[in-house]
């Protein structure tokens, strides 16, 4: 029988990890568009291998969606040696759901990873609801600076920790519907079981290597409730293969869901409960930059809650699926209309729920700047001009052959010393044209090095 | 070894150019986060100069944007050649506004901008002839 990866252990345990991205050097050939692409300028190719600048990376995965080779994949914190829990609960993002054929209801793929080695699949969607409701009472008695920004992208979290600290404190301080459903299941099944909590393994599915980033380097907290990650895309085949043709094999029980909660799959889903006049729903991430610009000068203050997705239309298009993103949509679409969109608590239970569980966490979300050009601001300042001074002297047309992804990234790093002068080909080629380097000078070439007038530092 | 001294760069801001509206403060914001200036300054600079930015925009023909950067303060120069402001006190007043509906319409025009300037800046002078153009000093010290 095919079993799902969480058979292979990996010997990767859940080390804290800063980002999810990895570049396997030996497969890289080079290919600059993963430079390109990138909206941090974070990804520089240098002797024909991408590097990724760590303080730079926002683990928003478009590199991982564009490189041919598949040199850049998620680190796939993979539920590492799964025979130390007794027992091992998926937990899927309600995305999956909308990742297969047309008939293929939620009830097939949950019993399918059931069939594939999980002892229980777990529905979120009611997870999600309930963080609905949680939304909506927290941002009724918040008094603080306006508006609050979702917390549940991490991508677009760690965009603020890294150009927007100054917005970290309007981050929304609930916890994510995966945790909030690890940490109720572990109880549950324990109980139920009569196991030890440690004994219960969680495993979530995820649409992105950024929430496989918010459980392994949880921002929130010491630790995450999760145990394990799957990323979709790595089990999408065996579930395929394993769908039964009807519900959950013999006991044919339907899952409860919440159409509510459903809705967190597309964009928008997050402010169900919220007055819709007083809210934002931003997606794709020029579009959440231009939001946190406006956020950050003061311009959105009266607007409630600003739900931030940096994938197009939200986690369906997350870099880790498999389906066509409006394909899938339209799946998620058909999944709500049959789910209806009526609310399982009233807006008093709703406030009931709030005020009988922890929904509040206390993070602890730090400012990930990369660091000034110096720590003494007067050499800083120094090195400003020079950088100023350098961006001034370049081409200027961005094309990419010194391995930045462009003149002002480029200019920067020579300032920062991680590349040199030299290594823009045009201002070479220009100062060998002009006789300033005679050809005879150039030496001989030697990895990626260009002409340099000497001088090594 | 770099001497030392201040940074020194100049903006160009167009009237009406709604579209670009907001790069200059952006652009400012990052040189402060890149020579590491904390993170409540950039903030106070990064309002001031939008909203300095923005009444370039909106009520002027062109000007420019003069920053200059020393290990103390910021300083910022917004020169336009527009109208200029015949009440620089009543300006100056929370609400005050003479944008246009059109302008309110984008959602400008609150009349709360020189007051944020006021609020997020350690000195603010402003110079104005009617006819020809204003002059906004802004500092904001480390
Ligand atoms: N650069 C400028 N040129 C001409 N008039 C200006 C300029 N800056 C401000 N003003 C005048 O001062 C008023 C108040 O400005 P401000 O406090 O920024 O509010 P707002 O821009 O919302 O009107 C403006 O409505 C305008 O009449
Ligand atoms: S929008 Fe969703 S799928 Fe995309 S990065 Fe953010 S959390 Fe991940
Ligand atoms: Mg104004």
């Amino acid at each position: 029988m095919d079993q799902l990866p969480c058979g292979s252990a990996k010997k990767t345990m859940m080390k804290r990890e800063s980002i999810s991205i990895r570049i396997d050097t030996a497969r890289c050939d080079g290919d600059m568009a993963c430079m390109r692409v990138c909206p941090t300028e974070a990804i520089r190719v240098r002797g024909s291998k991408a590097r990724i600048i760590e303080s730079r990376c926002i683990t928003c995965g478009e590199c991982i969606r564009v490189c041919q080779t598949r040199a850049i994949s998620a680190v796939t914190a993979s539920f590492a040696d799964v025979s130390r829990f007794d027992y091992v609960v998926a937990l899927p993002s309600p995305v999956l759901y909308g990742q297969f054929g047309r008939g293929v209801t939620p009830d097939r793929i949950l019993a399918a990873l059931e069939k594939g080695g999980f002892d229980c699949a777990c529905d979120l969607t009611l997870a999600c609801e309930a963080v609905n409701a949680a939304i909506e009472q927290y941002v009724r008695r918040y008094r603080g600076p306006r508006p609050l920004i979702s917390c549940f992208c991490p991508t677009a979290i760690r965009l603020i920790q890294v150009r927007y600290p100054e917005l970290l404190e309007q981050v929304l301080p609930i916890e994510s519907p995966k945790e909030f459903m690890a940490r109720e299941i572990r109880k549950t099944k324990a109980r139920e079981l009569r196991l030890r909590e440690d004994r219960i393994g969680i495993v979530y599915l995820t649409p992105c290597p950024a929430k496989m980033l918010d459980i392994v380097g949880h921002p929130s907290k010491e630790k995450s409730d999760i145990d394990g990650v799957i990323a979709i895309s790595d089990i999408y085949r065996t579930v395929l293969s394993l769908l039964p043709i009807s519900g959950r094999g013999e006991h044919g029980e339907r899952t409860r869901m919440s159409g509510v909660g459903m809705s967190w799959a597309i964009l928008g889903g997050q402010t169900t409960f919220l007055k819709p006049e007083n809210c934002l729903a931003v997606d794709g991430l020029r579009n959440v930059v231009r939001i946190l610009n406006d956020i950050e000068i003061g311009k959105l203050r009266d607007v409630d809650y600003v739900e931030c997705h940096t994938c197009p239309d939200g986690c369906v298009s997350g870099s880790l699926l498999v389906e066509n993103p409006y394909v899938a949509r339209a799946r998620i679409l058909g999944i709500l209309g049959q789910l209806g969109t009526k609310p399982c608590r009233s807006e008093r239970e709703r406030a009931e729920l709030y005020e009988s569980e922890d929904f509040v966490v206390e993070r602890r979300l730090t400012a990930q700047l990369q660091g000034p050009l110096d720590l003494d601001v007067s050499r800083a300042i120094g090195k400003i001009r020079r950088l100023e001074e350098i961006r001034q002297s370049l081409p200027n047309i961005n094309c990419g052959a010194c391995g930045a992804p462009s003149c002002a990234a480029f200019a920067e790093d020579v300032v920062r010393e991680e590349a040199q002068l030299s290594d823009c080909v045009l201002l070479a080629l220009e100062q060998l044209r002009s006789g300033q380097t005679k050809v005879w000078d150039v030496p001989p070439a030697e990895g990626h090095s260009t002409p340099d007038e000497g001088k090594e530092p | 070894m770099t001497e030392e001294g201040a940074f020194r760069r100049n903006f160009e801001v167009l009237g009406e150019d709604f579209y670009n509206a907001g790069r200059v403060s952006t652009e400012i914001k990052e040189i402060l986060q890149q020579v590491g200036v904390a993170a409540t300054t950039v903030r106070r600079v990064a309002i001031a100069a939008y909203e300095a930015e923005m009444n370039v925009v909106m009520y002027a023909r062109r000007g420019t944007v003069c920053l200059e950067l020393t290990p103390e303060l910021v300083h910022l120069l917004v020169r336009d050649e527009g109208p200029g402001i015949e009440d620089i006190e009543l300006a100056m007043q929370e609400g005050y506004s003479t944008a246009t509906e059109r302008m309110r319409e984008m959602g400008f025009g609150a009349g709360m901008g020189l007051p944020n300037i006021q609020k997020n800046s350690d000195r603010l002078v402003i110079h104005s002839t009617a006819g020809v153009g204003t002059e906004v000093e802004i500092e904001v010290r480390f």
